[in-house]
């Protein structure tokens, strides 16, 4: 069981393929699988589906693979910081379909905990129930959702052993548990991998379990919006 | 004379208690955090995170530490991470007993609409419908007219819903007003502002 590979691109080889649906972690910019998705991009795979919160900005995050027009449908809550994004969307090129962000947290949950579907009451009222079946419970009405089974999950978390348990950092951990969780396969990208037994057993955020192939690499981890303050302030 | 943006972000942290979870939407209601003095609230960002602290000193910005707006915020000595599915769990479980948000319009049944004008840029709800249909108390702080002068509390909302039902309480730049039976309620009026010229830049029904 030989789960660390030398780069993204050979973490990729042999799973990559047209067509796929593909889970990623990451809101916003932090904590995206930046350099699996640079090597899907050199991969060259089309038509793909992107179960993701965002769809990153224009040159990073999933933006590149829009660039390259790789990707045919994106399953996301926001996509608001993406200029080529909206191009592609209001020229029909791109197929959209927002989900509640906690809708899609849970879809992705679900998917990976073997359970297809739910119902929850948000977006009960809105467009988003349209054509879902609605059932009451206890008097208050509710939606059925559906879980996300996909073919591969890419995640990035801070640190991972040689088995695969990850270890995230602050809040760059959102998506990323619950989309590695829905993936047939799933690749993690870290940027430390450690020898096993190094990790507090007590502290792994997600269990090796769930992880497939990993890889070690330099990340730019780019900040979408840089706030201060000043120090006379405080 | 109208609140202006602190001045109603201080009116809506007197709607909140000590002891309280809270997440603070984008815009006005991030200012509200400003104002809470010294009650014990704990902010919740809907991107993996409670007991959210202020912006970083130049040059302390961590790119794994940021808030729902995608900016760069700082930990307090409370604060616990965790996923996004868990994060709605707490929001969807009811745990969070309070939300202020923003909006485009409220009608006089407490439908909320603040994510999509259709025809114009569409860049999606987040987790706007998920807090409306989870939070125990939904507090929108926002104008009471558009730029154009028409009000924004409606009979009934005209843009896509965000949530039915789902508003308690607005606080506009004229006062505080409640969704009860039949429409709103004036709760409270914003000093230089008469009563008047509450009912008139509303359309929805105000009830005694």
């Amino acid at each position: 069981m030989k789960k660390v590979y030398a780069n993204a691109t050979e973490a990729l080889d042999g799973v990559i393929s047209d067509g796929m649906m593909i889970a990623a972690g990451g809101f916003g910019l932090c904590g995206i699988p930046e350099l699996l998705l640079e090597a899907i991009k050199d991969s060259g795979a089309q038509d793909l589906t992107f179960a993701s919160n965002n769809a990153g900005v224009d040159d990073f995050g999933i933006g590149i693979l829009l660039q390259t027009k790789q990707v045919k449908k994106m399953i996301s809550s926001y996509v608001g910081e993406n200029a080529e994004f909206m191009r592609q969307y209001l020229a029909g090129e791109l197929e959209l379909e927002f989900n509640p962000q906690g809708t899609l947290a849970e879809r992705m949950r679900a998917g990976g905990a073997g359970i297809p579907g739910f119902y929850t009451k948000t977006g009960v009222g809105t467009v988003i129930a349209d054509g879902k079946e609605h059932k009451d419970f206890n008097g208050e009405t509710y939606i059925l959702e559906e879980g996300i089974f996909a073919d591969l999950a890419i995640v990035k978390a801070w640190k991972a052993d040689d088995t695969g348990n990850l270890i995230f950092r602050k809040t760059a951990r959102n998506f990323n548990v619950p989309a590695a969780t829905c993936g047939k396969i799933c690749i993690a990208e870290v940027e430390e991998i450690v020898p096993r037994g190094s990790l507090d057993p007590d502290m792994i955020h997600l269990p090796g379990i769930y992880v497939h192939r990993i890889i070690q690499g330099q990340h730019e981890k780019r900040i979408e919006q840089r706030t201060t303050r000043k120090k006379e302030e405080a | 004379m109208p609140w202006d943006r602190n001045q109603m972000a201080a009116r809506a942290a007197q709607e909140l208690e000590d002891g309280m979870y809270v997440n603070l939407g984008i815009g006005i209601p991030t200012l509200v955090a400003n104002y809470v003095g010294d009650k014990d609230i704990t902010l919740q960002s809907e991107n993996g995170m409670l007991g959210m602290g202020p912006f970083p000193f130049e040059g302390e910005e961590d790119p794994d530490l940021i808030n729902a707006g995608k900016q760069t915020i700082t930990e307090l000595s409370r604060t616990a991470y965790f996923d996004s599915a868990t994060s709605f769990a707490m929001i969807r479980g009811g745990k969070i007993a309070a939300a202020v948000l923003g909006a485009m319009e409220v009608d006089e049944e407490g439908d909320l609409a603040n994510w999509m004008i259709p025809g114009v840029l569409v860049k999606g709800m987040g987790g706007a419908m998920d807090l409306v249909a989870g939070v125990r108390r939904v507090i929108v702080v926002m104008d009471h007219t558009n730029k154009h002068g028409k009000s924004k509390l409606l009979k009934k909302c005209t843009l896509p819903l965000t949530g039915k039902k789902v508003v308690n309480r607005i606080i506009t730049n004229l006062g505080v007003l409640d969704v009860v039976d039949g429409g709103l309620k004036i709760i409270e009026i914003a000093e230089g502002v008469t009563e008047d010229e509450i009912r008139a830049a509303t359309e929805a029904n105000i009830v005694n």
